[in-house]
């Protein structure tokens, strides 16, 4: 849980500017981007996901580098399942 | 030394690891605890022990959310699911820990409506795909989660959903640290502090330790670089006889924080006057609740809730593993009716729990050498 995964913002909706459409290790899911407010990121930046909320914009760089220690730390398949949402992603 | 040659940057690694040997010398014991249970998974995972000399000793700290979490709070959300027609969600590290009556998964397997969700955002949308029914969400973790209950709670409210509702066990990092720090049986040199929990609280909140206390502290990244880079930062302070709040985690951690994530905290969130933690008791202030303003969406008001006490099994020794004054090995317990697979104690089980890490990484690998033929 104190583990955070990066994405890359795809689209931001334009009906709801807090929530976008992300690329999470190769899943796209929806994020709320209300925690960034003050610092609003745009589609092609890069932020550190914490529970479906992004919390901190961070360069392409730095999201390589936490994927690489997601892997060394052997949580990736873990976070590829939880930003599925168990299934409830694909709900409407 | 058996993960050096994958991590990133071997040869900086290996200088920095050099550089701590300088530092640390032999002369002087220094006694580090890394509060968070993300730096303790990755210290057993990366095999850090066996890189850092034998006088650099790490203590684990009480960042793991499951983990101190008393057994009678999992008792009272299990018992508000028990009631008709309420669903309960949880993250999945929240499925495996034992209540007195079992864990969530297998008061699933007896008929409870139980759902893993990765986010409290998910546990609304399933109170949306379910207008019948209510959607308890059953909200744990630090600053690093609190934000995000927080704003779900405000989207719910904006939304005007009524059939959901936060069973609140958010607590804080600061007050846990300070009663670590009141411990009469801890002697502590140095923290490596929180990454995350920073990114929302930022690195001021820390100040006290270094002033007050006379510790220095380090908020650190999670690679491996980054926490043998925190230890060299708090060497050079403890030979200079400094105390200092440093952030070694620049590239993610403001030293203001989120201010938006605060915000949201204090919209929603209260403070508990007291709040009981597993292994360090009741803890004043350490807790948040929902506020009179959000109280539609407290679990806590709209059920009722037996808030009965329960103590740990006797044999368990979970509250001295927490507070650093026992090793997860050195619990009568550990490894024998304690087990990942068969938990007894939530340190078991999340992997950003102590006994989890130890068991998994360390315990694993002294089992094999004792194992492997001798030569």
């Amino acid at each position: 849980m104190c583990l955070a995964i990066p994405g890359k913002i795809v689209e931001i909706f334009c009906d709801n500017q807090d929530s976008a459409l992300v690329d999470v290790v190769g899943v796209r899911r929806k994020v709320d981007l209300g925690l960034l407010q003050d610092d609003k990121p745009v589609p092609g930046d890069w932020v550190l996901i914490h529970v479906g909320f992004a919390m901190s914009k961070i360069s392409e760089q730095d999201a390589a580098d936490q994927m690489s220690t997601l892997r060394m730390l052997g949580e990736i398949d873990g976070a590829i399942e939880e930003v599925r949402g168990y299934g409830l992603e694909d709900a409407n | 030394m058996r993960f050096v040659d994958e991590f990133r940057e071997p040869k900086l690694i290996s200088k920095t690891a050099e550089e701590i040997r300088r530092l640390a010398g032999t002369k002087l014991h220094y006694r580090m605890m890394e509060v968070c249970g993300g730096h303790t998974h990755a210290i057993y995972r990366f095999g850090l022990k066996d890189i850092l000399p034998e006088n650099i000793e790490l203590i684990h700290g009480p960042g793991c959310p499951v983990c101190v979490l008393p057994m009678g709070r999992i008792d009272d959300g299990l018992s508000i699911a028990q009631q008709p027609d309420v669903i309960f969600a949880a993250f999945g590290d929240m499925m495996r820990v034992p209540g007195t009556q079992g864990s969530p998964l297998e008061h699933k397997a007896r008929g409870m409506d139980v759902r893993i969700v990765y986010s409290p955002s998910d546990a609304l949308k399933l109170a949306r795909l379910n207008p019948d029914k209510h959607v308890m969400f059953f909200a744990i973790g630090f600053e690093t989660t609190a934000p995000s209950t927080a704003l779900t709670v405000m989207r719910a409210k904006a939304e005007g959903i009524r059939n959901f509702s936060v069973f609140c066990n958010h607590v804080t990092i600061i007050p846990a640290i300070r009663a670590i720090l009141d411990s009469p049986d801890m002697r502590l040199d140095a923290f490596i502090g929180p990454g995350h929990v920073s990114t929302v609280i930022g690195c001021r909140p820390y100040e006290w330790i270094a002033q007050n206390e006379r510790k220095p502290i380090v908020v650190s990244g999670f690679e491996p670089l980054d926490m043998l880079q925190s230890i060299v930062m708090l060497l050079h302070q403890l030979r200079a006889g400094e105390a200092k709040v440093e952030n070694q985690y620049k590239r993610v951690v403001p030293w203001e924080g989120n201010r938006a994530a605060l915000r949201a905290m204090a919209e929603v969130f209260q403070l508990r006057p007291y709040f009981e933690w597993r292994g360090l008791g009741f803890i004043s202030q350490s807790a948040l609740r929902i506020n009179d303003e959000h109280a539609e969406f407290d679990a806590e008001r709209r059920f009722a809730v037996p808030g009965i006490r329960v103590t740990d099994p006797k044999a368990a020794q979970c509250g001295e593993v927490l507070k650093g004054v026992l090793k997860p090995h050195q619990c009568k317990l550990f490894g024998h009716e304690c087990t990942p697979e068969h938990p007894i104690g939530a340190l078991m089980v999340s992997s950003e729990g102590s006994c989890a890490a130890y068991h998994n990484y360390e315990h694993r690998k002294t089992a094999m050498v004792s194992l492997s033929p001798v030569a």
